[in-house]
Parts: C-alpha cells; structure tokens; sequence
C-alpha cells in the first residue's frame, strides 16, 4: 500500500485507451465496474476530442457479482460488435475486474465474432499507464502485421502516437514532412489515426521511426525482431537532436541529409544578445524518461542553461537517464511520488521547472516559474495552434515555452537596480503575464510566498546549523527572487566549506566573488 | 392534489452506466468539511479518478488521497491492515490539522472485502480523542456519484452526540454562501437552533434526538435519512430548494413543522421571493418553449426537471437519474406535470439513441458524452457543474436558470457570428 496525492501516470487500462482512441475503426470493450466511464471525460474534456472514445464498459454493479459478470461480458461484446462493426476487437479488464479473474480475452475469443478479437493482460496492481499503451499497441502489432513485400520506393512507419499523447498531433505532422522531404513515404502512422487494416500493412515500410518510446517500443522491436525493419533511436526534439535524427534517417534509408532550416528561428533567437540574461539559468527537469532527457539536452546545448536537477516519473526510463543525469553531474531523480519531487525541488530552489502538470503546481506553490515540457498534462496544454515539440518548428516552439514563464533581461535588471519600487517589485511576477501588481509587502509584514519556503537560519543538509546574521539576511533579500534561491546556496555552500557557522554581509559577497562567472 | 408524475411507468435500464462513482463526491467534500481527510483504500484507477474528475487539480496537497493496493496487498504477502495502519500514521503525523479521517471503500476493496469499518474502529481507539476515524464506501459496485455524500454523511450519524434539544438539522453539503443564506433566513422565520450536516469542523458537529426535525437540502441523501430516522429525528418532507418555488414550499414546510405561522414565512421571504422571481423571469426568456432530456447523474435530476419545466416554461423530454428513491423523489414527481418519460439506470447507448430521436434543444448529460453531442449539432450542460455551483434557495434560482440558458445563449451568438464573419471578408 503507498499513500498518493497525484499521480503521473494513470491505470494500464487507460494507457490502452489511449491506443484505441488514437485508432479508427478499433473498438475496445472494457471489464470494469461503474464509475470507471471516467477515463471518457480525459478525451472529451482535456482533449477536446468530438467522440466518444471507443470504449464500451460492462460497468457491473455489487448485484452483479454473486450473478454471472462473465455473461455480462459476453453481451457487453456482442452489444458493441453490433452496434460498432470495427475491423478489430480489444478486450481487457480494469483493476476491479482483474480481481473477479472471468478471463475476458478467453470469453471474448470463445463467442466466434467474425474480426480479430485481442486480448490484454494488463496487471492493474504493478504497472502502470505507459505500460498499458506500449502493451495494448504491441499486441495489437503481433495480432495484426503481416510479413510484406518492402514498398518500392522508401517508405518508413511512424510508431508510437496515440490519443492524449502531449503534442503527438503536431509532431508527427512535423516529422511527417522532414521525412517526405527526404524523399521518404510514411507509410504508416500508428496507433495515431491507424486502422486495424493499416496495423496489417507495417511490414511494407523499409524501417521504423519510434518518436515515443514510452509507447511503442515493445512494438517497434517486435518488428524489427519479425520483420527485420531497422529502427531510429534518436527523438527529433530539440535542433541538435532533429540534425542527428535526419542524419540516421538519411544512413538508414541511402538518402541526402536534408533538413529544411528556412524556418528554424531557435539558434538565432538563443544567440542574440536579449537571451544573455539565460546564461546560467538554474533549470530543474522532470516529466517521462524522453522528454526530461531531450529537455536536459536543449536546455543545455541550446538555452545555455545550467541543469541543476533532473528526473523521471516511469521506471521504465530510469537506465538511460541516470547515465545522462551522471554525464550532467547529477544525481538522477526516479519516483512517481509528487512530494518526493516537490521536496527536491524546494531544496535545489531552481529559478525555472521544465516539467508536468504536477511541477507546474510545485512551482505555483513554491513561487518558481515553470513551463510544461511532459505528460501528464491538462487541457491548456493541447492548444488550437500548431504546436509541436518535435522537428523545426518544435525546436522554435520549445524556445518560446521556456522562456515565457521568465522575468525578461532588462526587466531583471531593473528589479536587481530599483528594489524599493512599491509597485515595480520582484513579488509582482513578470510584467509580461499582466498580473495586476501588488504593493510591495512592507518590511514587518509577513514574507511573501516566494520568500515563505526559505526559513532563513535553516541552512542545507547537514550545514544545518549555519545561522544568517540579521545584516546579512537583509541583504539577501535585496536579491531578486529569481536569483535568490541561487545566492542562498551558493553562500551557504561557501559558509560550510570554509567550516564558518555565521554567514555576514561579507560571507555572502565572498561567495559572490568565489562564485563569479 | 394532482399526481404529476407519480404515476408515470419508469424505464429501467441495464447496460452501460455512464456515471461517476461515489468516490468523486469527495472533491466537494473536502472542501466543506476544512478539519477531514478522506483517504481512499483502493486502486491508481480510483486516484486517477479523483485527480481528473477534480478536472484542475487545483490542490498543491489536497485533503485527499490515496491508499493504492499493490500486487503484495492482494497476494497476501502483507497484511493489509498493518500497511493501512501504517499510511494512517504517517498521514496523520504530516497533517496534525487533521481531526477527521474517513476511510473510503472503492471497487477493489470491497472485492477484496477488507473491512474499513473495522479498521476505523482500531483507528478511532489508537488517534482518539484527536482524531476520529469513520468509514464509507464510495465505490462504483455500490454507489454513483452523488451517494458518496450520501454514505459519507450516513457514516457520521451513528456518532452524533444525543441530545434533546428542539432543533433543525439541515442534512447536505451547501455552499458556504447558501448555508450562510439558509441560516439567515430560518433564523427570520423564529427558527432559533439550527445546524447543519455535515459541519465545517469537527467541533461544530451537530448532536441529534427524537426533537430533531431534519430537513434534506440534496435529493440524494437516501441513506443519511434512513440513518437519521434510527437516531429518532423526524423528516420534514418537502421538495428540494432548487428555485422559487422548491425554496418557497422547503421554508414552508419547515415552518409548518416548528408551529410557525405561513405568514410569518410570506412576511420574511416576499422580497428574496419577488426579486429571484424577476431575476429568473429574465433569465428564463431564453429558456421558454425549450426542450430538455436528463441523462442520468445525481439523482437531483427530477428537482431539477421540475426547476425548469414549471418556473422556466421548459418542455422536459426524458428524466434519466442513476436512482429513483420512492420516499425523497415524491414531492418533485407530484409537482411535474405529466409529459417527460421517467428513467432510472442507463444504457447509454440506447439512451443516446433516444436523445438523437428526439434532438432536445439542450442534453444534460456527464463530461465524457457531452463534446460528442455537441459535435452531433445538440447543445449540452455538463451535469457536475450543477453539483459544483451554488444552486440552492432564492439567491442562486437565477444562477440555476443561467446555467442552462448559457449554453443555448452562446450557440445562438456563435452561429450569428459565423455569417458576419464572412460578410467582413
């Protein structure tokens, strides 16, 4: 038993949801007791999706369980299979039906429905919403693709996709171009927007492309095991990693590497001397395994920021990103517990949060700003533009994002020179965001939210018996808050490697001068 | 006395519900009751819930959470009841605000059958007198949507203090604004004792007795009623204060119940009557004429039919609801005039085949079927936001109306704006 607040990930039956819904013409019948008609409400509501998913829910009562739940499945399946003739059954139960073990995928197969029917075991009590998603679209793969001729001209699949993904619309019509530029057919995109029909035809494409692995690598390796389709690893997300992706693309298919940059702003944008202020930038980075290993990459390669913290929510993940986050110098973050991640950020004091939907409460609550880069996301993060992550445009996108939530260059200045100002003042927030500016707290009153998770003679780790003289705290908080979490550190650091137990006005302009860059 | 609907043969559909469990009444719950902690023992499934249901999760550490079983729990590898003692410990010594802890059953324990009543009765004993320790069930198996409230406040009336003392009891979870109203309203009739149920702390927790009158402010609180009766209260019945005249004939019968005169009560509510009636008239222009079809919900459903099809000039197609309770839904039956077909259960797809028949000028209907029929041309309310939003007595009868009017105002804006739009170009 684990205590949860919030959690990253949902149920594994909703993860196969996520597969079918990104389907056509796939309809899923779910063993699951009332209530569990919830998952809809993610589509129709956070996605804005104009139908319902295709799901039908057997929905059992407490009287149903000393009947026949069983014959309840089999009319549940008959019922959907009439009135939705899809090309392609699946069938699984969700947590409460695992325990009632009627084995819907040997009842749905002894009815001898005229298409395929594929069953899912998804264990409800170990595994979690990406599992549900990467096993419910491989299965499908083994239960559907047929070895076929290769496609004459040089085609590839793009794998992985599916209902509710963050931004999985926009990037794959992103990378949908890259490659036809290159001469490349798509010869199939899946689960998003595949039919059962076009799961059969996999085999014709000559290699995969795997956008997100948290979704599709089972799939994707069970066809380069079957059908021998070779597969890019790379995540076209950020601009370095979107060359490298056309470079294994170009080796992979014998074609020219070529990329079109006509509209890529981010390198330029990076470059002009406005963005200086970015240098440095302390970010604290978490969401699922890829997209907290790309955000890490741009963000230092291409923001010139300092990654000071880095995680995953998905276990699945944690090999590959505890090797980046030790390429970093870092210490990697693996846990799906929201308060497991909010105490590391509170402690790290980072001046941006790259994460979820979860972080983006963290950094409200702790009055750090934040930009969403992962799942689990919520409706304003499925917007009407174009959008993408992925490819040229998403390198651009991912520029904007990040550096929204951000007090801009010469306005930091500004707050650094006049910090008396009543109403131009670091508590108001970036100007940018047109939240009406309070009046500045006044010396006696309370400490703002910004200021409240700081209790100054706490000190860090086992330096926690450094003590802030009163002269020096009253400097520090002259500091922006931006940066202030940053000068706290850094001179306690300081304080506790020169083995001092009082930090003075001139401890913290030693540790200024000591930390210079 | 006219029967209404009281004789109107009920449909009783068996298939797909497409409902919320009890568990999501917690979202409102524990907003209202600021000293509990509702702890679900159950899966990630029923955390998935309250976090999507809650729909913002506007909570950067809410008054809820989840106990979720793991694959141990279940093969018997742990005592289940060890690792719950243990999560309540550590949950209680985080949050030492925390004077109430309800024990929420789900579908997975209740198949398990882990007995939450008595686990709380261990509890009670370990945290009392700090901490009192209850349980009900809100799962799926057993409860739809808004009889979470139902069990949640059953559980707490067999510890309500006994007394003696000639009271009223207002039995459902208001809105702080509407309790304040209620109250101050009563209190004008000559009402001099009354509290509420649940209460906002712990220690404002009413106490009950064979003088307690108790009047319900939900429709849905089925359970809590039986619960009350075995304490010995008495029931003023009376339809539920949804509009002018629910909120007229609710004060009423309380007065009536108090020995106080129907012209005291005329005295006090003729102003807030007079200006909710002009304010509902305003709002309801847009409403006249209109047809309506329920899906299933809240059980609120017939009070609410009977809001619009009476005080709004609606025309009510169909009357869906998850339950129909004989003795609660009475009074709202006997007040709608014969017409709307009566529905309790659901089989979605039927039901929507019904709804696509007759294509109602507005589909009141849950999250997940709503945007579908709004792509289908049919204009829709989202059931929660009528469980969410103050609603009840003669203040909010307007907002009541609004919420339906809303939609249809806004689809008529939309489809005058595509015309101009073109005209500009």
């Amino acid at each position: 038993m684990k205590l949860s607040l919030w959690t990253y990930e949902g149920p594994p039956h909703v993860g196969a949801m996520r597969v079918a819904t990104g389907m056509r013409n796939m309809h899923m019948v779910l063993h699951a007791p009332q209530g569990d008609t919830y998952a809809d409400l993610l589509f129709t509501m956070i996605e804005r999706r104009n139908h319902r998913p295709p799901v039908t829910y057997t929905t059992f009562q407490a009287r149903d369980l000393g009947a026949d739940t069983a014959g309840l499945f089999k009319d549940a399946c008959r019922a959907a299979y009439e009135r939705h003739r899809p090309e392609a059954l699946l069938v699984a139960a969700s947590c409460t039906a695992e325990l009632i073990q009627d084995d819907p995928g040997g009842l749905a197969a002894s009815m001898g429905l005229p298409v395929p029917v594929i069953p899912l075991e998804l264990p409800s009590y170990q595994r979690k919403e990406n599992f549900g998603a990467d096993e419910a679209f491989y299965q499908i793969c083994k239960a559907l693709a047929k070895p076929l001729p290769r496609t004459a001209q040089v085609s590839c699949n793009i794998l992985g996709a599916t209902a509710l993904g963050f931004r999985h619309r926009d990037d794959v019509a992103e990378i949908r171009q890259i490659l036809e530029r290159m001469g490349i057919a798509v010869n199939v995109t899946a689960p998003l927007d595949a039919a059962p029909s076009d799961i059969a035809r996999l085999g014709q494409a000559h290699f995969n492309v795997l956008l997100y692995p948290e979704t599709g690598e089972q799939a994707a390796r069970w066809l380069q095991r079957s059908f021998g389709q070779p597969c890019i690893g790379t995540v076209p997300l950020g601009v370095g990693a979107t060359r490298r992706f056309v470079q294994e693309v170009a080796t992979l298919a014998g074609a020219a590497p070529i990329l079109d940059e006509s509209r890529l702003r981010q390198p330029w944008w990076s470059a002009s001397v406005d963005s200086t202020y970015l240098t440095g930038k302390r970010v604290f980075i978490f969401g699922d395994g890829t997209h907290a290993m790309a955000a890490a990459r741009v963000a230092r390669d291409e923001m010139g920021f300092e990654v000071v913290g880095l995680g995953c929510y998905n276990r699945e993940q944690a090999r590959p990103l505890r090797a980046l986050a030790r390429e970093f110098g870092l210490e990697a973050l693996i846990s799906d517990d929201y308060l497991e991640v909010e105490a590391a950020i509170a402690e790290l004091a980072p001046e941006l949060i790259l994460g979820t939907q979860m972080e983006r409460h963290i950094g409200k609550r702790l009055g750090i700003p934040c930009a969403v880069i992962s799942a689990p996301v919520h409706v304003q993060d499925f917007p009407a533009r174009y959008s993408p992550q992925m490819g040229i445009e998403g390198a651009n996108v991912l520029f904007d994002t990040w550096v929204h939530p951000l007090v801009m260059g010469l306005e930091e200045h500004l707050l650094t020179m006049f910090r008396e100002d009543f109403e131009f003042h670091d508590a108001a927030g970036p100007s940018h965001h047109g939240a009406k500016a309070q009046p500045a707290p006044s010396t006696t009153a309370q400490p703002s939210p910004a200021e409240a998770p700081q209790p100054i003679a706490a000190g860090i780790g086992e330096a926690g018996n450094i003590v802030w003289l009163s002269d020096a705290e009253r400097e520090l908080k002259k500091i922006p808050f931006f940066v202030r979490g940053k000068a706290r550190r850094n001179t306690e650091s300081f304080a506790q490697n020169r083995g001092l137990s009082e930090i003075s006005v001139d401890t913290l302009y030693e540790a200024k001068a000591h930390y210079a860059r | 006395m006219t029967r209404g609907c009281l004789d109107t043969p009920v449909i009783k559909e068996r298939g797909q519900h497409e409902v919320f469990c009890g568990l999501t009444s917690i979202i409102w719950l524990h907003r209202k009751m600021q000293d509990a902690f509702f702890l679900v023992v159950g899966s990630r499934t029923c955390a998935h819930l309250l976090q999507s249901a809650a729909g913002v999760m506007i909570f950067a550490e809410p008054r809820f959470g989840t106990a979720i079983l793991e694959e141990k729990d279940l093969a018997g590898m742990a005592d289940a009841n060890a690792e719950l003692d243990r999560e309540v410990a550590l949950l209680l010594q985080r949050r030492p605000d925390i004077r109430q802890l309800f024990l929420v059953g789900s579908c997975p324990s209740e198949v398990i059958k882990l007995d939450l009543a008595r686990a709380a009765e261990r509890l009670s004993e370990q945290f009392a007198p700090h901490v009192r320790v209850l349980n009900f069930s809100g799962s799926g198996i057993e409860t739809t949507f808004t009889q979470g409230e139902d069990t949640c406040l059953a559980s707490m009336v067999p510890a309500l203090p006994a007394s003696d003392a000639q009271q009223l009891l207002l039995v459902g979870a208001l809105p702080d604004v509407v309790e304040d109203q209620a109250r101050a309203l009563l209190a004008q009739i000559g009402i001099e004792t009354v509290h509420c149920l649940p209460a906002q702390r712990a220690d404002a927790t009413p106490s009950i007795g064979p003088n307690t009158k108790y009047a319900l402010t939900q429709p849905f609180l089925g359970e809590t009623h039986a619960a009350l009766q075995r304490r010995g209260a008495r029931w003023i019945e009376a339809p539920t204060p949804l509009g002018v005249e629910g909120t007229t004939l609710w004060l009423m019968a309380i007065a009536d119940a108090f020995g106080i005169s129907r012209a005291k009560v005329e005295a006090v509510i003729a102003a807030p009557r007079a200006r909710a009636q002009a304010a509902v008239a305003r709002v309801a222009e847009t409403l006249q004429g209109k047809s309506a079809f329920f899906m299933p919900d809240s059980q609120m459903e017939p009070a609410l039919a009977r809001f619009l099809q009476r005080e709004c000039g609606m025309d009510i197609v169909e009357i869906g609801t998850p339950y129909l309770h004989a003795e609660l839904h009475r009074p709202e039956l006997a007040l709608l005039a014969a017409g709307p077909r009566l529905a309790e259960g659901q089989d979605v797809e039927r039901q929507l085949d019904r709804v696509r028949a007759a294509r109602p000028d507005i589909t009141i209907c849950g999250l997940g079927l709503a945007n579908p029929l709004e792509a289908e041309g049919l204009t829709t309310k989202w059931a929660i936001e009528l469980v969410f939003t103050p609603v009840h007595l003669f203040e909010q009868a307007a907002d009541l109306a609004g919420l339906f009017a809303r939609p249809i105002r806004r689809k008529q804006i939309l489809a005058q704006g595509g015309p101009r739009m073109e005209a500009a170009e």
